[in-house]
């Protein structure tokens, strides 16, 4: 993977994907070559020491999110928690209604599901967000109906980090006997997200993103007040209480629960240092004339900072600093280079959505990585303005909204 | 997605980059794309006797663009204005081993030749 020629790339893309913290790949190794028995297996030691882990895993999460252990199905990861939370629930209660209220900011595993449901006749309202990203509460109130069976909100928005009011979304539900899936696949690592303090029926998370494996996840379904029903989305051997067939990925689901163990011990330490140092990343950039922090000044997690340096575009500012990993701030999948939909509903200008990078940080992030970071990224954008016919442009005055640009 | 060495270089090591007097009779600036696309290429060109004996660039745009940009600039200086003329996009491609997502980089630095040609070409008509 790499030698010592190659200089160390500082990891600064935690949104996307955690270390596995090697005390969860220690806590998983036994389930691969001692414990390898599938866990529904209830004739030998192998299947009971595979449950056993289980088992104790399904405590771990449970004690995370605050939820009892048998609410909780282990999925493939987010994307499979959150489709089965969207489809299993409008297909459960598709008699009752078929409206579903979401946000316009959250994650394709969420909307892509949601739009194929359009697509099979549900009603879907997009709740619009405000410049920071935050939906509007009395807009969310207004838009649930007799025939609303889900609505749907993102925690904490994994490009600009962004934190809904989730628990005032949940109140509201609760209030009006509609069904809450909050998606919690980002921002688990460093918030304290308790299920009853929140109204959640549903709630999805990952484990890649909280220092965890990558294939593992979880889904919480309310068991009580309300019971919700789901209807699986694959058939098999009735594991996971009929929600989700299929073997269990035992070492995954150990790494899971490791990885939620040491999130609720280290979390509020690693939230501190963390929200430390990308403050301390966002201050030097704002020294700078013309750099814009996306997302909510305040209400945003503490790892996350998506900033655009205007008349600079985002690839070439990345490209200017090569041991630096970050993604684009803009473009959701960066082989279409499509901009994101997340920062058009934030109603970011369309040139300025060009110039954002997203610096996400976390337990792994170091004092110094921040301080090489930041000194990389604003000899990058330095660089790129004095190359920069648009900054040249801006220094003469020139108002830039007023050319008609030449395209096609 | 990994970028060619070549691309790599002029990203790195940029040629031509800065500007000539726009408002010289001598010079023609040709300004494409737009910041809403994510790219903007200013190419100028000085010309004495039909021959570009200058050329300079400045690129808002991934590294595809700059590298684009920064081989025009080297490629059309000497030329006659028609031998930069003929210069055609598939020569850029092929000289940065574009991949297809960034064609249009090469079709915006040949239409910033073009560009900067017809800007000096109406200037002399006045």
């Amino acid at each position: 993977m790499s030698d010592s020629a190659t200089p160390r790339v500082f990891y600064f893309d935690n949104y996307a994907s955690t270390r596995t913290d090697p005390r969860v790949v220690e806590a998983m190794l036994p389930y691969f070559t001692e414990a390898y028995g599938n866990s529904n297996s209830r004739s030998h030691s192998y299947g009971w020491k595979a449950e056993e882990g289980i088992d104790q895993a399904r405590e771990q999460v449970a004690a995370l999110i605050g939820s009892k252990p048998a609410e909780l199905i282990f999925t493939s990861g987010g994307t499979e928690s959150c489709n089965l939370a969207v489809f299993g629930v409008a297909r459960m209660y598709a008699e009752k209604g078929k409206h579903i209220v979401t946000s316009a900011v959250e994650h394709r595993a969420v909307m892509d599901p949601i739009r194929q449901l359009e697509r099979e006749g549900w009603d879907v309202t997009y709740l619009p967000v405000d410049t920071t990203g935050l939906i509007d509460l009395a807009e969310l109130e207004a838009a649930i109906r007799e025939d609303t069976t889900l609505v749907s909100i993102i925690f904490g928005n994994n490009e600009i980090g962004t934190q809904q009011d989730s628990k005032a979304i949940g109140a509201i539900c609760k209030d009006k006997g509609v069904v809450f899936h909050l998606d919690a696949c980002t921002g688990l690592d460093t918030e304290a997200i308790n299920v009853d303090e929140h109204g959640v029926d549903l709630l999805s998370l990952s484990g890649h993103k909280i220092y965890g494996p990558k294939g593992i996840g979880a889904l919480y379904v309310r068991r009580r007040r309300p019971r919700v029903r789901l209807q699986p989305m694959m058939l098999g051997g009735g594991q996971e209480r009929g929600m989700r067939h299929g073997t269990l990925n035992v070492p995954g689901i150990v790494g899971l629960g490791k990885a939620a163990a040491l999130c609720l011990e280290e979390r509020d330490a690693d939230r501190a240092r963390i929200l430390g140092l990308r403050n301390r990343m966002e201050a030097a950039f704002m020294e700078l004339e013309e750099v814009y922090v996306n997302g909510h000044p305040t209400q945003r997690l503490p790892g996350a900072l998506n900033v655009s340096f205007n008349y600079v575009e985002g690839e070439s500012l990345m490209m200017g600093m090569p041991n630096v990993a970050v993604s684009s701030g803009s473009a959701c999948t960066s082989a279409t280079l499509e901009p994101s939909h997340v920062m058009r509903a934030l109603g970011v200008s369309e040139d300025l959505v060009h110039t954002s990078i997203r610096f996400s940080l976390g337990r792994f992030t170091t004092d110094e990585e921040v301080d090489t970071a930041t000194e990389q990224c604003l000899a990058s954008a330095q660089k790129l303005r004095d190359m920069s016919p648009l900054w040249e442009m801006f220094k003469e005055g020139i108002d830039l909204s007023a050319i008609e640009w030449k395209h096609d | 997605m990994a970028y060619s060495d070549k691309v790599v270089d002029h990203f790195d090591n940029p040629r031509n980059m800065g500007s000539l007097d726009k408002n010289s009779t001598e010079v023609g600036t040709g300004i494409v794309g737009a910041p809403e696309c994510g790219d903007v290429m200013k190419l100028q060109i000085q010309v004495e006797d039909d021959r570009i004996v200058d050329a300079k660039f400045k690129t808002f745009g991934c590294g595809s663009a700059i590298a684009s940009s920064s081989l025009a600039t080297e490629w059309v200086k000497g030329m006659t204005l028609d031998e930069a003329h003929n210069i055609k996009n598939t020569d850029i491609v092929q000289e940065l081993a574009l991949p297809p997502v960034k064609i249009h980089c090469s079709v915006l630095a040949e239409e910033a030749i073009k560009a900067a040609i017809e800007d000096y070409q109406a200037k002399k008509a006045e």
